[in-house]
């Protein structure tokens, strides 16, 4: 049991790195934080309904953002629920709410409360509402609860930070498959920009362009994903039957499938495509969390299987380990890393098709660098580049390490200049911790 | 090929004594779970040969490496020339005058001989390698040993034997007081074995002492003065070479009485099951041809180079056959990779286990399975519980020494790591076994143990082909020998209690 638990620390001992820096940025962005679910709107009319006896008409006064216009949403159906009248609603400007309450001044009619946000509260039209329109009475203002919570914490911008590496990780995936067997692709990049362009000008051409069924767009994606596994196959065709240095081959590959991918967008971001198509991009389904994300999830739970309980996961860490061994032993060595390439390329594809459907536009400079950014996940989640080791799990904790650090500088302000040094840095640091943890 | 030991060293020599050059007292060094030396005591005298014999895992290596400075003892002192020394890294030590040659090389592939043997020496002038006056050196270290290597090939272009005369050409260009020498006739002709003995006692008549490490015991009884045996991390007896017996010195390393070196078998052999003809690879192997009977342990012997691993990895599809026949049990095989090899039930134990055998950054377990995925595999997936089940099996049987399968596979001893290796080819039952040099670098306890695994095998009807260096271990175990020479075979002898070592030595070099 105790070397099972040692093992583990030994595999997944990034998972500290991740949490250590969960936690610093939770400490960080610790501040007030005002409540804008169901139940804050229902207190907020609650307590109107208590304090305010008889009260009939509530005004909702939030700011334009989308936020507060949830928030709003929240009240106005709540204040009905608890048997009030809602005056107005103003999602605006300080100048907005002083109309609306012009209007109702006009109109004669009552305002016995006013329902608003922290901020808006403190607007000198509703701190000094007395002085400025004293025909009202002096109706109360009620805010819901605040309470305080790290803004990183908060479940919107969790699921932000799974969305945004969604692709990245999910690219990690075939490289690190690549990786293990000791080899390397710089193409994923320009293989997603390929995918994108190919994906959405078939949809605009093939497919229908804005009228396109869902058996169309999906032909599409999956013709561009396949022609990226195809691209992938080649690198890896090249590279065990002429004995081409990896780095090599993808490289070149890169730059060619980059190339097409300007050629066949003719350098435009391709955007005929219907509506629907961010389904996958955008869309949320199970749990709220967004079906980038679930499919990111599966096909992290299919990976690690597959790595690790299957005859060809086993394969591929020998070839890494050991390719001439593992060739002694029988292992059909070319076949596997063929595999390898092929699967990077069409997890390459299949990204390209996220990104698409993400910013609902195919464009070849969509995937620029992100070979880079993929390969970091790999190695900041502990897989050595020499190949023979590591876990895929470890590489998705590779991809929140990165996402945790992007999104914690965002949220605490730090320029995105400095950003890119942080990032650098960071990374390093964490192979470093990797390399001396492992002595 | 080594075996015909050298004039023996002139008995009028007396025993060297006085102050010793070295004393190591009391050293005693752990690594996590394993105790390796246990309060070790050695002496070194100017101008002796010691050699060093121990089991694998008996401590001699940590023993060399806390002398060379790449390890720091627990506890114990170091004393050279009476003064007490510690050294901090293997840079200190050599400075110091202690040159180690370890038994895996530690060349630089890339750079030539010339450059390789002055390697972080270079005595450089004004930042420049003085590249000629560095040559004249080189040239003069390697007549000295008898050795035609070109300076300026680089050294992963050089064979094996060459690259272990450059190590000691190495070693030698550091005058060193100390030269520790860690098996270093594994790879070497008999001429090469007789050439370095000279150089050896040309070395120690100048007052340099050399440690000797070696599992051959015949070259033990040519070369030492003295003889220190390690046992489990003691050193249980130093002798001096004079009237000590083989059966003594194999008790001391052992612990126990070893009945027979060689054990005997008594095994009628079957019909013919592996039958090889018109074998071709370029120079390498021309046009070679054997049986091998049921039962039958068949030996390939010949010099360096003389196409006997070649052979062998053409039948087992690890190299591209240019002509041949190969028939198992009557059917031709049609072999184009080790992957049809074993699927017809041959296995090949490699003669470099570390670079060719076994995946050194996996566990036991990992590399046992790794031929053996199938057999433990439904649908693709791999029963853990199966696979661990039957590593166990073997690990018990073969008597493998590892805390649990999950060790890392570099950790093991030589012997041990030869016994994994084993294991992946008994798990498949594999029909025909080619065991490639199957004893290098082990002990005599464990290769007792791997001579007695092969006659359990051939008993049980398996067709057997063993390559080896060394004459008195071919002669001890095959049936029959074949003698190849430049790849060709130059004769096959029946073997028998008449069969002499220079026979087999003629053919070698004929």
């Amino acid at each position: 049991m105790q070397s099972l638990l040692r093992r583990l620390a030994s595999d997944y001992g990034m998972l500290a790195v991740l949490i250590l820096l969960g936690v610093v940025f939770s400490v960080l962005t610790l501040q007030e934080q005002s409540a804008t679910g169901d139940t804050a709107a229902r207190r907020v009319a609650a307590s109107i309904r208590r304090q305010v006896p008889g009260a009939a008409r509530v005004l909702v006064a939030v700011r334009p953002t989308p936020e507060d216009g949830i928030l709003a949403e929240s009240l106005r159906r709540e204040i009905v629920a608890a048997g009030m009248d809602v005056a107005a609603v103003v999602q605006g400007e300080p100048r907005d709410v002083r109309a609306a309450l012009n209007k109702v001044v006009a109109s004669g009619s009552r305002l016995d409360a006013v329902a608003a946000t922290e901020r808006t509260a403190s607007w000198l039209v509703l701190s000094d509402i007395q002085e400025i329109f004293p025909t009202l009475g002096a109706p109360p203002i009620f805010v819901p609860e605040t309470y305080r919570w790290p803004t990183f914490l908060k479940s919107d911008n969790l699921l932000n930070i799974a969305n945004q590496i969604a692709v990245i990780a999910i690219m990690a995936i075939g490289m690190t498959m690549v990786i293990i067997t000791g080899g390397i692709d710089l193409s994923v990049g320009s293989l997603a920009a390929l995918s994108a362009v190919m994906a959405t000008r078939l949809i605009r051409e093939q497919c229908g362009g804005m009228e396109a069924s869902t058996a169309g767009m999906v032909f599409a994606c999956a013709t561009a994903i396949a022609v990226c596994g195809l691209l992938g196959g080649l690198s890896g065709t090249l590279i065990t039957l002429f004995g081409i240095p990896p780095f090599i081959v993808t490289l070149a590959m890169m730059l060619v499938a980059s190339g097409l991918a300007y050629i066949a967008s003719a350098g435009q971001s391709i955007y005929q495509i219907p509506e629907s198509f961010v389904w996958l991009g955008r869309g949320t389904g199970l749990f709220g969390l967004p079906h980038a994300v679930v499919l990111m999830l599966l096909l992290y739970a299919a990976a690690h299987v597959l790595m690790a309980q299957t005859i060809l996961g086993r394969y591929l860490y020998a070839v890494g380990g050991n390719r001439e061994a593992a060739r002694l032993s029988g292992v059909p060595v070319r076949r596997v890393l063929l595999v390898a390439y092929v699967a990077c390329g069409l997890l390459a594809g299949l990204g390209g098709v996220i990104m698409a459907s993400q910013l609902k536009s195919g464009s070849p400079t969509y995937g620029n660098m992100y070979e880079l950014y993929v390969i970091a996940a790999v190695v900041v989640g502990g897989t050595a580049l020499s190949g023979g080791e590591g876990k895929i799990l470890g590489t998705l904790i590779g991809a929140f390490i990165i996402a945790v650090i992007q999104n914690g500088m965002n949220l605490t302000n730090i320029e995105s200049y400095t950003q890119k040094v942080v990032l650098g840095l960071v990374i390093l640091a964490a192979v470093l911790v990797d390399k001396v943890r492992h002595r | 090929m080594s075996g015909a030991p050298a004039a023996r060293r002139p008995a009028s020599r007396l025993p060297p004594t006085g102050t010793p050059l070295l004393v190591m007292r009391g050293i005693t060094k752990s690594f996590p779970g394993v105790q390796a030396l246990r309060g070790v005591d050695l002496d070194v005298h100017p101008g002796e040969v010691l050699a060093l014999l121990g089991e694998n895992g008996a401590g001699k290596s940590t023993l060399m490496k806390v002398l060379g400075g790449a390890h720091t003892a627990d506890a114990g002192v170091l004393e050279l020339d009476g003064l007490k020394v510690a050294f901090r890294s293997p840079q200190e030590a050599r400075v110091a005058g202690i040159a180690v040659i370890h038994q895996e090389f530690n060349l630089v592939p890339g750079l030539t001989a010339a450059e390789n043997i002055f390697l972080g020496q270079e005595s450089t002038r004004a930042g420049f390698v003085p590249r000629g006056e560095e040559r004249r050196r080189a040239a003069e270290l390697f007549r000295r040993l008898g050795a035609a290597i070109d300076l300026d090939t680089p050294c992963s272009r050089l064979t094996t034997a060459q690259q272990q005369l450059v190590e000691i050409a190495r070693a030698l260009a550091r005058d060193a007081r100390i030269i520790v020498m860690d098996e270093p006739t594994a790879a070497l002709t008999a001429a090469e074995v007789s050439r370095l003995f000279e150089i050896i006692r040309d070395l120690t008549a100048r007052g340099i002492a050399v440690i000797y490490i070696s599992h051959r015991l015949d070259e033990i009884f040519a070369l030492a003065d003295r003889v220190v045996v390690l046992r489990d991390g003691r050193n249980v007896g130093a002798r001096s070479r004079a009237g000590l017996g083989r059966t003594e010195l194999i008790e001391m390393m052992v612990g126990r009485t070893l009945a027979e070196e060689y054990p005997r078998r008594n095994i009628t052999l079957g019909p013919p099951r592996l039958a090889v003809t018109g074998l071709c690879r370029g120079r390498a192997v021309r046009d070679v041809s054997f049986t091998v009977r049921a039962g039958e342990i068949l030996a390939l012997a010949g010099l360096v180079g003389a196409g006997r691993t070649e052979t062998l990895r053409l039948i087992f599809g690890a190299d591209t056959r240019h002509a041949g026949e190969i028939i198992l049990d009557g059917c031709r095989l049609d072999i184009r990779s080790p992957r049809d090899a074993i699927a017809a039930g041959i296995g090949l134990l490699t003669e470099d286990r570390k670079l060719q055998g076994l995946v050194l950054g996996h566990s036991v377990r990992e590399n046992f399975a790794l031929p053996n995925l199938g057999r433990f595999a439904r649908f693709g997936f791999v029963d853990g519980r199966l696979e661990r089940e039957a590593c166990g099996r073997h690990v018990e049987t073969l008597r493998i020494k590892v805390p649990h399968q999950e060790e890392q596979a570099r950790n093991l001893s030589g012997g041990n790591q030869q016994k994994v290796v084993l294991a992946k080819w008994l798990e498949r039952d594999c029909e025909v076994l080619f065991f490639d040099e199957p004893t290098r670098g082990i002990d005599v306890g464990a290769r007792h143990e791997i001579y007695l695994l092969m006659n359990a095998l051939a008993a049980r009807g398996k067709a057997i082909v063993m390559v080896s260096s060394e004459l008195p271990e071919l002669l001890g175990l095959a049936d029959r020998i074949v003698v190849m020479h430049d790849g060709r075979i130059t004769g096959e002898i029946i073997n028998g209690p008449t069969v002499t070592q220079e026979e087999v030595m003629r053919l070698a070099m004929a």
